[in-house]
């Protein structure tokens, strides 16, 4: 078979001010005519470089090919001048960004910057090339394209820019695309549109694809064949059925058994591989993964495996065939395993101590008491206290939660809450124009439980969150924690009312001041609410780092030298340093990679068994929602459709916008690749909600009532409670 | 032991294949000789200002008249004016009064608006729209303008030269720094420290001033340069520091008239503030990256 894209012994580096880095080694990988390859890996793992290389577009970041060859279609491509790869570019191998906002340039419409590309690689006229651009919009599925020619990247949506993108980089009818990770900015449901449009276009354009993602659901559903990267080498790649069949390398096992699937229960442990990705810098010595290597031995210590093939694929590790016959790879994380290695959360801070310390909670009492625990908030800075208290959480944790589950204490109650921001302030007198974020949202969270928040972005779910914790004043409507309306409280007894309910940012890189130390970064709370300074603030923040699997010896150090699973740990135990009732978890894990995920959600697990915590789980990735959480509530255009418990909610969607939600998530199982298309359309602009029941636009059941009206949320039955007119069908 | 040996050769290669960065860390950078040479500059100024009988070659009021206007020379290095004055002299004994508005002023000046700014900032609303109009209305003054006025109407006299020129250049701070900590302010972190429970001003003081500094001491370097030149202009004008021994700035605004036939009254006062700018700005990009916890090494 003769190969389209053929990649020998690649090796590329970077030159920096720290010195030489080598991004890429030796990487081999060839792509067929009309074949879709994955890349995958974590993030660090070489994935982008690699893609980057193709193009040459590393000479322009630094970077220089070191060794090998590139050939396409027998042309080598390392040789090649920039001048003569610039006809390459665009024309036979075209790329498509992550972020579709940046990849265009603002200053340009979009219609000018598909003709200029038109116009460069090709003889037409510039009516020709206009009439080109306007077909390929319309192909990628962009309605009105003539309009949209002449509109600015600013003026479309994420989904629309990608599509563009697509149209873009198809323009010229390029041999090769390259897609970097084209779907990782967007929402679920637009995420399966551009897949199965990126499959559509492939089959009728007879290009390949080179699929970059860390995302192993898309590989399983768009790939023919997978490519595994590692710290900037390939440690297996095999056809995409062999691979979800039976993986040759412990790394692709890890990956994909750290997947939370539709059928792991809450409460299990996730599988995480442990560590996480090392730095180019400091790359350990033999095999790049054996620190992380559930089965790394001596030898895996002192010399690197070479990629070995085997039947048709390959895979690089020493112990391939003797973990095969063992059947120590496998694909599927195996019923009641707990492999969490190296990574058991609490130890430290929970050691056995007698009973006699631990005051027994009794559900009743807290529950007559707690409305005064914003007053009482004053205690005498004691870390042993609070020792005692976590300890108490510990003991009674279980039971507490189960407690809660049936007997349905309500810590958070939201009534009929609004916030509208204003968007053109208009004169006094005069309406003004809102977007509704929230509009008329009622619902509680009971003690002990966690409850997940779906939606796409636009639906206002990070926007509620916030009103729960009042870190933004509501419209109107009251939100009442434990008895008490927030809304109503001055700015200092709210202060107070903080410490007990704590938040976990989506990004840890941004919620983490840069200037502070770590020490400071997780005392700050004991400082502000306890007066904790020196040895005892010292104290508590080595018991908290132990707590979420961090080494002590970091108290000096600055977040920009941890990555991206640690700082998120650091966050944590910011979070739980006060000992809260309640965690606002606004897309903790979302920016993490996948192994780390999966550390990160075992933890929050953990804790919330020791310390008794209630947790609101606001996240697009439904996998993990579905994982973590004990109900889902289903946010739209600011209202929320559905919440029922989440095994029931899975496997008996009440909402046409719950089932396409669910029927949108790439399954991380080749054989069960989705139907197209399950959901039509966008998200609409929420200062323009449609009238009747929001959602009937992308609706494929909406009916005239559902034009005219909005649907309330009632209850269906059980414990759910659905905003449809026409639930369950 | 073989096994260290071999890692050893495996890092002689290295450094053998990649001559370019061989050694680069014991070699002294050339941005760090830049900064040494920077801070001895500084230092000799200021031993200029403070001990400048032990530097001048002459009293600086002494007028030679058998030396008038006479160019660099061995007796003279950096010639002589109009009135025979010795101009290396001058330009030593100028330095103290020139570093003390440059620096004073700057202090002053850097202060309020930077005050002004980050509280406009960070607490917004009206007190925002309010403070913010009035530094509008002073930015529509041109600052040499605004220090003229002030200081014809406070009189002659160093303080009032420093108050005037730092009255100037309130509004670019007080502008510079509340765009900035408009922006810390909206950082994830500072959220984060309020969902903890911290009040709003230790969220100020610990969290968005520390964060919003780096701009204001860049801001700073280059505004001392500036005040040097206000500072003379009003010298120039007659609403300066009325003494026998000019600052650098006055005696550059006299040897203007000079230019075409003695050059070297006007270009050593000229050159002495160009080093000192230069110097100072050298140092505080040194001084804003060793105060960027990310550009420390390990």
């Amino acid at each position: 078979m003769q190969s389209l894209l053929e990649i020998e012994q690649l090796s590329v580096g970077f030159r920096t001010k720290r010195g030489f880095l080598q991004a890429l080694h030796d990487v081999s990988l060839t792509i067929a005519p009309g074949e879709t390859v994955c890349l995958v890996g974590e993030s660090g793992s070489g994935k982008t470089v690699a893609s980057k290389a193709v193009m040459r577009l590393v000479d322009y970041e630094n970077g220089q090919i070191e060794g090998g060859r590139i050939a396409l279609n027998g042309v080598d491509l390392t040789a090649l001048t920039q001048g003569e790869l610039r006809s390459l570019r665009g024309k036979r191998i075209a790329m498509i960004f992550q972020e579709p906002m940046a990849a265009f340039d603002p200053v340009y419409t979009i219609g000018y910057q598909i003709v200029e590309t038109i116009l460069r690689h090709e003889r037409k006229t510039k009516a020709e090339a206009k009439a080109h651009a306007a077909s390929l919009l319309a192909r990628v599925g962009i309605p009105e394209p003539e309009l949209r020619m002449k509109q600015y990247p600013g003026e479309l949506s994420g989904g629309m820019l990608q599509r563009a993108m697509i149209a873009l980089a198809l323009s010229c009818g390029p041999e090769l695309l390259i897609a970097d990770e084209p779907t990782t900015a967007l929402d679920v449901t637009i995420q399966a549109q551009i897949l199965h449009l990126l499959q559509e276009l492939k089959a009728e354009f007879g290009m390949s694809i080179l699929l970059i993602t860390h995302d192993l659901g898309i590989a399983a559903q768009i790939a023919d064949r997978i490519v595994v990267m590692y710290a900037g080498r390939i440690v297996e790649q095999a056809t995409v059925a062999e691979l979800f069949a039976q993986p040759h390398h412990p790394y692709t096992s890890g990956l994909l058994r750290s997947v939370a699937t539709l059928d792991t229960e809450k409460g299990d442990r996730l599988y995480a591989i442990a560590g996480s990705i090392p730095s180019l810098s400091k790359l350990p010595e033999g095999c790049v993964f054996h620190p992380r290597c559930p089965h790394a031995t001596d030898r895996c210590r002192a010399s690197a495996p070479p990629l070995v093939k085997r039947g048709g694929r390959e895979a690089a590790c020493w112990h391939a065939d003797a973990l095969l016959q063992d059947g120590a790879l496998s694909a599927r994380e195996a019923q009641g395993e707990a492999t969490d290695r190296g990574e058991s959360a609490g130890a430290a801070l929970w050691p056995d101590r007698g009973v006699s310390s631990v005051v027994a909670p009794e559900h009743g009492e807290s529950a007559v008491v707690v409305p005064n625990r914003g007053l009482t908030a004053h205690e005498p800075p004691a870390p042993e206290t609070v020792r005692v208290l976590l300890e108490e959480g510990k003991e009674n944790g279980t039971t507490q939660a189960e407690q809660a589950k049936t007997g349905s204490v309500e810590l958070f109650k939201v009534e009929d809450v609004c916030k509208y921001y204003p968007i053109k302030r208009g004169f006094p007198g005069r309406s003004r124009t809102f977007v509704r974020a929230v509009d008329g949202v009622s619902f509680s969270i009971r003690e002990g439980e966690t409850l997940g928040l779906v939606g796409e972005s636009g639906s206002g779910k990070s926007t509620l969150g916030r009103l729960l914790l009042q870190l933004e004043p509501v419209t109107s409507g009251r939100v009442l924690f434990e008895g008490e309306d927030l809304t109503r409280l001055g700015a200092s007894r709210l202060r107070q009312t903080r410490r007990h309910m704590q938040m976990i940012f989506q990004d840890p890189y941004g919620s983490l001041d840069p200037r502070w130390n770590v020490g400071d970064l997780v005392g700050e709370p004991l400082a502000v609410h306890h007066g904790l300074a020196g040895k005892e603030k010292k104290q508590r923040v080595e018991e908290l780092l132990a707590a979420v699997g961090l080494d002590h010896g970091i108290l000096s150090r600055h977040p920009h030298e941890f990555s991206g699973g640690q700082r998120q740990r650091i966050g944590i135990a910011r979070a739980i340093a006060l000992h809260p009732k309640f965690v606002l978890a606004d897309e903790a894990v979302s920016a993490l990679d996948v192994s780390v995920q999966a550390q990160v959600v075992n933890l929050m697990q953990d804790l919330q068994q020791k310390l008794g915590l209630t947790y609101l789980f606001i996240a697009h990735g439904l996998h993990v929602v579905r994982h973590i959480s004990d109900r889902i509530a289903v946010m739209y255009l600011g209202r929320i459709v559905e919440i029922a418990p989440s095994r029931e909610l899975f496997r008996r969607p009440a909402h046409p916008y719950t089932r396409a939600l669910i029927d949108s998530i790439p399954h991380p199982d080749p054989r069960l690749r989705t139907e197209p298309a399950a959901i039509r359309g966008e998200i609409p602009s929420p200062a323009r909600p449609p009238a009747g029941c929001r959602f009937h636009t992308r609706c494929p059941l909406a009916t005239d009532r559902c034009r005219s009206v909005s649907p309330d949320l009632l209850p269906l039955d059980g414990d759910r409670s659905v905003a449809c007119h026409y639930p369950l069908q | 032991m073989r096994q260290s040996t071999a890692a050893e050769a495996v890092l002689q290669r290295r450094k053998w294949e990649l001559p370019a960065y061989r050694g680069r860390a014991t070699r002294l950078k050339p941005a760090d000789l830049f900064v040494y040479a920077a801070g001895a500059l500084i230092l000799i100024i200021a031993i200029c200002a403070a001990f400048p009988q032990w530097i001048a070659p002459y009293s600086p009021t002494d007028m030679m008249l058998d030396a008038i206007m006479q160019g660099p020379s061995a007796a003279h290095p950096f010639g002589t004016d109009y009135y025979g004055r010795d101009i290396l002299s001058l330009v030593v004994y100028g330095a103290r009064d020139s570093l003390y508005i440059g620096f004073m002023s700057v202090l002053v000046g850097g202060l309020a608006g930077g005050a002004i700014g980050t509280i406009s900032g960070y607490i917004g609303g009206a007190v925002d729209a309010v403070l913010m109009r009035i530094v509008d209305v002073l930015m529509t003054i041109p600052g040499i303008l605004l220090a003229l006025a002030i200081a014809a109407a406070m009189g002659p006299g160093l303080g009032n030269i420093v108050l005037a020129v730092a009255a100037a250049s309130v509004p670019g701070y007080a502008r510079v720094m509340r765009g900035q900590t408009i922006s810390i302010k909206s950082r994830p972190f500072v959220t984060a420290s309020r969902a903890i429970g911290a009040t709003p001003f230790s969220i100020f003081w610990k969290h968005v001033l520390p964060n919003s500094l780096s701009p204001l001491l860049v801001m700073a370097t280059l505004g001392i340069g500036t005040a040097i030149l206000t500072g003379s202009g009003l010298s120039f004008l007659g609403l300066g520091v009325l003494k026998e021994i000019p600052d650098w700035g006055a005696l550059l605004s006299q040897g203007r008239g000079y230019l075409t036939v003695a050059w070297w009254i006007c270009t050593y006062p000229g050159l002495a503030i160009t080093l000192l700018v230069l110097a100072v700005n050298i140092v505080g990009d040194w001084l804003r990256d060793r105060l960027d916890p990310k550009r420390k090494e390990g």
